[in-house]
């Protein structure tokens, strides 16, 4: 279970849209709240475009036992630096919060070793949600199932699962 | 109510008497907590509840062999934070001038300046010929007067 860390950078669904906050769920106890205004360049005319269902990774402003977390997409200098909706496409699943460390870790072997495959695109949410997206469905699906094994695979044994797919 | 120290005709002493006295049947009514006074032990622990600093994360985004190469750039910008951090700390930029050689000129020019303001129109002229007579080698002894050019046809 994820409890929301002021900081802590996450993956929240977009479950609905009360006027001018989006309400997040980002696994904990609670609904995040988002303000709409909490986008790079977004002023009350100039809104983002986010709709229900949507993806997005933002980072907690206020995280405590007493008070409902509330994220933005937006750092202190006011920039977006790559928060906000996430892409179409793609595919989100979960996984431990102990193996999402273990992946953001600086030098993690497997997410090298995944690199060296093919061309994809990662986001990570300290919430245990990944998001990943590759040219086809198959490649997707591939490294979904590489990384939720991951935790229980030794080295040795991903090494073997990843030399079969280097060849293709 | 009215308290017998709140009368104006009382002396100051007997004013202070009863104002003490009457304090005391007021706190009295009021709830305290009678504990001994607690200092407050100065924590050597500091709480930190996200993962970030202790393992030294990296960015969440991340993109490979080009897909998105805007998340690449940012990757690159985002995991070099932590160490630019580092590098502004150690060396930090030598200035051409040090402060105080720069507060001597400030100084100089600036007394200069403001002596001219008080000069006799004679003395401004001088400084103005010495001012000229450092720039060009040879030069008559007046100043050509600006005459008016006729445009040639």
């Amino acid at each position: 279970q994820y409890v929301p860390v002021r900081g802590d950078h996450v993956i929240g669904i977009v479950t609905a849209k009360a006027g001018d906050v989006f309400k997040l769920d980002v696994g904990g106890s609670e609904l995040a709240s988002l303000s709409y205004l909490a986008f790079e360049g977004a002023t009350k005319r100039n809104r983002p475009n986010v709709q229900v269902g949507d993806l997005i990774y933002g980072r907690f402003l206020v995280a405590n036992k007493d008070m409902e977390p509330e994220m933005v997409c937006i750092d202190g200098s006011g920039r977006s630096s790559g928060m906000g909706v996430i892409g179409q496409d793609g595919f989100l699943f979960k996984v431990s919060l102990g193996l999402i460390r273990k992946l953001l870790a600086p030098k993690c072997e497997i997410i090298q070793e995944l690199s060296q495959l093919y061309p994809f695109e990662l986001v990570l949410g300290m919430n245990g949600r990944i998001w990943v997206k590759a040219k086809t469905v198959q490649q997707t699906l591939i490294i979904v199932n590489i990384l939720e094994a991951c935790e229980h695979m030794t080295a040795e044994q991903r090494k073997q699962v990843l030399g079969k797919f280097s060849g293709n | 109510l009215s308290f017998q120290f709140m009368q104006r005709g009382l002396d100051s002493q007997t004013k202070k008497q009863l104002e003490e006295e009457e304090k005391k049947i007021i706190s009295e009514e009021h709830w305290y907590l009678d504990l001994p006074d607690l200092r407050e032990k100065e924590s050597f622990i500091i709480e930190e509840r996200s993962f970030m600093p202790c393992e030294d994360l990296l960015y969440g985004r991340m993109s490979f062999k080009g897909f998105n190469p805007e998340v690449e750039k940012l990757m690159i910008q985002m995991n070099s934070q932590g160490k630019e951090e580092e590098i502004e700390v150690d060396d930090k930029m030598e200035a051409d001038v040090s402060d105080e050689e720069m507060a001597r000129r400030q100084y100089e020019t600036l007394v200069g300046t403001i002596g001219k303001k008080f000069l006799r129109k004679r003395d401004q002229r001088v400084l103005q010929d010495e001012d000229e007579d450092g720039n060009t080698n040879t030069r008559p002894s007046k100043k050509a007067k600006k005459k008016f050019l006729k445009p040639q046809d």
